[in-house]
């Protein structure tokens, strides 16, 4: 299937659009090509490749939308779903908070493509999982990874004169190396748009590597430790964090951002005053389409400056009611790192734990953001500067906001689905209980 | 559909109204949800297509897969309908074996030439990935069933329920629970039709026709003087059944302690939401747990949670092996243990099965997505650890030559595996009660509904939460309680279970979203069980004050 550009989109949806009689119309046209690999035990499990496109129509009448979806191209086939979605537009009940389409917009053009990742082949795929197996099996530990590519465009056009384009490239990789005796285990995850900056001899290793230094593991009593948390590790429970900041939740009291004088807390401080955390679409290293689904502009937005809030998202529904400006979502996180290295951070910590990811993070109450999750793949005790031994998983209960005010250090930033996280040095972390997991 | 997208649909998250429909299939109207498809015979006659390619091509075995997926979904807010949605996807999957290799493709394009293609890439994809294959497939041999059907055993097609009828309940629904003490009140109705035909070189051509169906909503009370909320979801189970579900039958209720009402075979969402409205009010101010050892009580709906994370994962054969590694995880459960006859999972009275007929379930099929008869089969059995859940190509490796038909793909479009069947514990013998279980409990906390829920990647130590906690002292309920959550061990936690009520209070729970397999698949699971009582469990206490 092609990658439309972005003048064979245009074509396809102006010729949707012409057959439009309803009050407003807005379509999304979409594809995306898509392949993986998958394998375990040293070999190759699965693979597929995947390719699909779509446009759908939303089509209005008053505060009466319907919604159809086609993914055949063809005059008779688009006339066809906008008909179908102006016949359920009609058969609807009315949506109060229905919003007309927006007017035309101008976007920044984004860096989301390379046309390397667009050519992976098979083969290439194939020899990314050797690049994992011959030498994890040369150290006896058996390697289990995925390499997930992907190519894709979205446009989209309304009957109020907005016109969007964007195309980008993803490749995702995991890989789980565990030692043959059963005691270790070690992990890494690396995305990019551009798959020339990914090596996979590299992160393979550093996996093996991760995996024979956490044979063995000792277990030493949980409670509050300080904690260094790797990005990928701080990732899931930030990620968490971002979702409490839709400002409709925060208003209608059921939210972490919820105030208690019925407000919300844009413009307090919730944490330490080196936490800033912003979203960039055009960031170079973790780039984004430039517009969302509902055809706004993404701009580079502060979400936390100096431990303060500064935005909450807005829905235009919500912002009209509230009389502001509507705020996209993010669609990146970028948090400021600092200059501490992390072997700095190891030599400043007199007892400590280093973590290199949480597994299963599940919301244990939304009122406070307490989380609870367990380490995985690769937990090491630090004692007098040093790293001293592996050490049995922990399971943690801990609120990312309580997290972020027990900030001890700030280092590099590093890119982890889609996002830009810094190692932390955290202290005081929560850990309730010991798993015998490997 | 994926969990996250549930999530944004069901408007319990941000942004409830971008609608992903792209992930959905296309949307539709609702009569189109009754048109009746391909053929039967036209679909033997494209599977053949690809069957006959594939060994043209060299390929030792292939099946086809075509499946055509509706979906209705209604999405409704306190007196708002915030969305009705009809979705239809229609393909077919096509997975062979060349040189010992898997190879999958699928297509929408279901034309003779499409079909072609599609069969051409998946032996591609075998032969290119046979070159580092170093685990030839094996696969059990599997009767020829000839043409064959199966059909959920529904009484009321949801197809055929006009749309008016179920925005109406859901609005009453949440009527009822705002003139409750509700403050905000989402629900939601999921209706789910797979239409599956399969057939493969062993000779099957089975055609299935599954039902699926679940009422769910979540009622919020907010005290904004204390900057407190508190959330309450439905009793309802996803089930493998038509419309009927929504009957709220008095036969199908039954009657717990402070009033509180549970539902078999049959559920009344209005009453629930009346219940919900209220029980949200109270947890505003419910007594926070002391941290300590607990007597737990813990109700089906509850209880089917910690079943699915603590026995029916770790007991998946693709995990045990490796195959999950770099994602769900490995299992405790390993092959040593299971060989040793005398592992000692749970306390004698605990006996777990595995079972794909379940009528009512979610899992219920009469073939599994390799054209496997389903079956029942013991997983633990007076505490011990008996068997795993395997398919056709992982039994040889326990030494079994009939597979278990557990094999699922969420759709034509992504490639079948093994997943969980319906994993159940059997009712306790004796006549047994959940009153007579709260007098037997003196000090204990009383479980009920799903709340938070993690566990490792091994599945040893776990942390549940719930929907509601209730304080048992002295063979009786004295309050309500917050906070709560226990930790375990899943050997330990087994052996502690030391009563199971009997047959009268055995339920399913269910989930529609098990989630497994890279790219990450979906799976709809029943797990059934009477309240059980599992001693001295550790409780923490989880409020925190920021």
């Amino acid at each position: 299937m092609a990658i439309y550009t972005k003048e064979e989109a245009k074509m396809i949806l102006e010729k949707a659009l012409s057959f439009s009689k309803a009050d407003a119309c807005e379509i999304n046209l979409s594809g995306s090509n898509s392949g993986n690999i998958r394998y375990a035990r040293n070999t190759v499990s699965t693979a597929g490749y995947r390719s699909t496109q779509s446009l759908v129509v939303q089509s209005s009448f008053g505060k009466k939308v319907g919604t159809a979806t086609i993914d055949e191209f063809d005059d008779a086939s688009l006339e066809k779903v906008v008909r179908r979605a102006e016949e359920l537009a009609q058969l609807s009940p009315e949506n109060p908070e229905f919003m007309p389409p927006l007017g035309p917009q101008e976007y920044d053009e984004a860096i989301t493509y390379k046309e390397a990742t667009a050519n992976v082949s098979p083969e290439y795929r194939a020899e990314v999982a050797n690049s994992s197996i011959v030498p994890a099996a040369a150290k006896d530990v058996t390697a289990a990874g995925f390499l997930d590519d992907s190519a894709q465009f979205s446009a989209m056009i309304n009957s109020n004169g907005l016109f969007a384009y964007n195309k980008s490239t993803d490749v995702d990789f995991t890989v789980t190396m565990r030692t043959n005796d059963g005691t270790g285990s070690g992990w890494v995850t690396r995305d990019y748009n551009d798959i020339s900056k990914f090596d996979a001899d590299e992160a393979s290793k550093t996996a093996i590597d991760k995996a024979v230094l956490s044979k063995e593991a000792r277990a030493i009593e949980p409670g509050k430790y300080t904690v260094i948390l790797e990005p990928a590790a701080s990732v899931g429970l930030l990620r968490n964090m971002f979702r409490s900041f839709d400002a409709r939740s925060a208003d209608e009291g059921r939210s972490f951002m919820s105030a208690a004088d019925g407000g919300n807390k844009l413009g307090q401080k919730i944490v330490d005053e080196r936490v800033n955390i912003w979203s960039d679409p055009l960031h170079p290293d973790a780039p984004t389409s430039t517009w969302n689904g509902a055809g706004q502009p993404l701009k580079k937005t502060s979400w936390i400056e100096n431990g303060v809030v500064k935005n909450l998202a807005y829905s235009r529904y919500w912002a009209e009611q509230k009389g502001v400006n509507p705020v996209p979502f993010p669609s990146n996180g970028i948090m400021a790192g600092g200059d501490e290295s992390l072997e700095d951070m190891i030599k400043g910590t007199k007892k400590g734990i280093l973590v290199t990811r949480f597994w299963y993070i599940r919301s244990v109450d939304p009122q406070t953001l307490l989380y609870t999750g367990l380490t995985r793949d690769g937990t090491f005790y630090i004692e007098n500067g040093q790293i001293k031994f592996p050490v049995k998983n922990f399971r943690f209960n801990e609120s990312p906001i309580i997290m972020l005010n027990n900030l001890e250090s700030l280092g590099q930033q590093v890119r982890v689905n889609g996002n830009l996280i810094p190692y932390m040095k955290i202290r005081d972390f929560t850990f309730t209980s010991l798993s015998d997991a490997v | 559909m994926k969990r996250r997208d549930f999530v944004q649909y069901a408007g319990m998250g941000a942004g409830a109204m971008m609608m992903p429909s792209l992930l959905l299939g296309n949307d539709i109207p609702a009569e189109a949800l009754l048109e009746p498809g391909m053929d039967t015979v036209l679909k033997k006659k494209m599977a053949d297509v690809a069957l006959n390619t594939a060994k043209s091509m060299g390929a030792t075995y292939a099946d086809a897969r075509i499946g055509r997926y509706l979906n209705q979904y209604v999405f409704t807010r306190e007196d708002k309908v915030q969305n009705v949605v009809n979705t239809e996807s229609f393909g077919i999957g096509i997975r062979v074996i060349a040189n010992g290799t898997w190879g999958f493709s699928s297509t929408n394009d279901v034309t003779e030439d499409g079909i072609k293609k599609a069969t051409q890439h998946a032996v591609a994809i075998a032969k290119a990935n046979s070159k580092i294959q170093k685990e030839p497939v094996v696969l059990a041999p599997v009767e020829s069933y000839g043409e064959v059907s199966w059909k959920t055993p529904i009484k009321k097609d949801f197809k055929e329920v006009p749309i008016s009828e179920k925005v109406d309940l859901l609005l009453s629904a949440n009527g009822a629970a705002m003139e409750n003490g509700a403050n905000f009140v989402n629900s939601a109705l999921f209706m789910v039709n797979e239409q599956k035909y399969f057939a493969s070189t062993d000779g099957s051509y089975i055609d299935q026709d599954v039902h699926r169906i679940w009422p769910t909503f979540n009622v919020t009370a907010i005290d904004r003087q204390a900057g407190k909320f508190k959330s309450r979801q439905a009793f309802s189970a996803p089930m493998g059944m038509g419309y009927e579900y929504m009957d709220g039958l008095e036969s199908e209720k039954l009657s717990g302690p402070e009033g509180i009402k549970l539902y078999n075979r049959s559920y009344d969402i209005v009453e629930d939401a009346t219940m919900a409205a209220k029980q949200a009010k109270q947890k505003l101010t419910a007594k926070s747990v002391e941290a300590g050892k607990y007597d737990l009580v813990l109700e089906p709906n509850h209880l089917g949670l910690t079943i699915h994370e603590s026995v029916g994962h770790p007991l998946e054969l693709d995990r045990v092996l490796g195959y999950e590694a770099n994602y769900a995880g490995t299992s405790f459960a390993t092959m040593d243990k299971w060989e040793s006859k005398n592992f000692n999972y749970g306390s004698d009275i605990v006996n777990i099965v595995a079972d794909k007929t379940q009528v009512g379930s979610l899992g219920a099929v009469g073939y599994d997505d390799e054209g496997v008869k389903t079956k029942k089969w013991d997983l633990i059995r007076n505490g011990t650890l008996v068997n795993y859940q395997a398919i056709r190509d992982q039994v040889h490796m326990i030494d079994q030559n009939e597979s278990h038909g557990c094999c699922y793909a969420q759709s034509w479009e992504d490639v079948q595996f093994q997943r969980m069947p319906n994993v159940s514990l059997e009712p306790g013998k004796e006549k047994y009660s959940l009153q007579d279980m709260i007098k037997d409990v003196d000090k204990g906390i009383y479980i009920l509904g799903r709340g938070s829920y993690s566990i490792d990647q091994q599945r040893y130590n776990f942390q549940f939460g719930g929907t509601l906690f209730y304080e048992i002292k002295d063979g009786e309920i004295v309050g309500m309680l917050d906070d709560v959550a226990y930790q375990s061990n899943t050997q330990e936690f087994w052996n502690s279970c030391a009563k199971i009520c009997d047959k009268d209070d055995y339920r399913l729970f269910g989930s529609f979203f098990d989630g497994k397999g890279q790219p990450s698949q979906v799976s709809a699971v029943s797990h059934g069980s009477s309240t059980s009582r599992f001693n001295g469990i550790n409780v923490i206490n989880t409020g925190r004050t920021i």
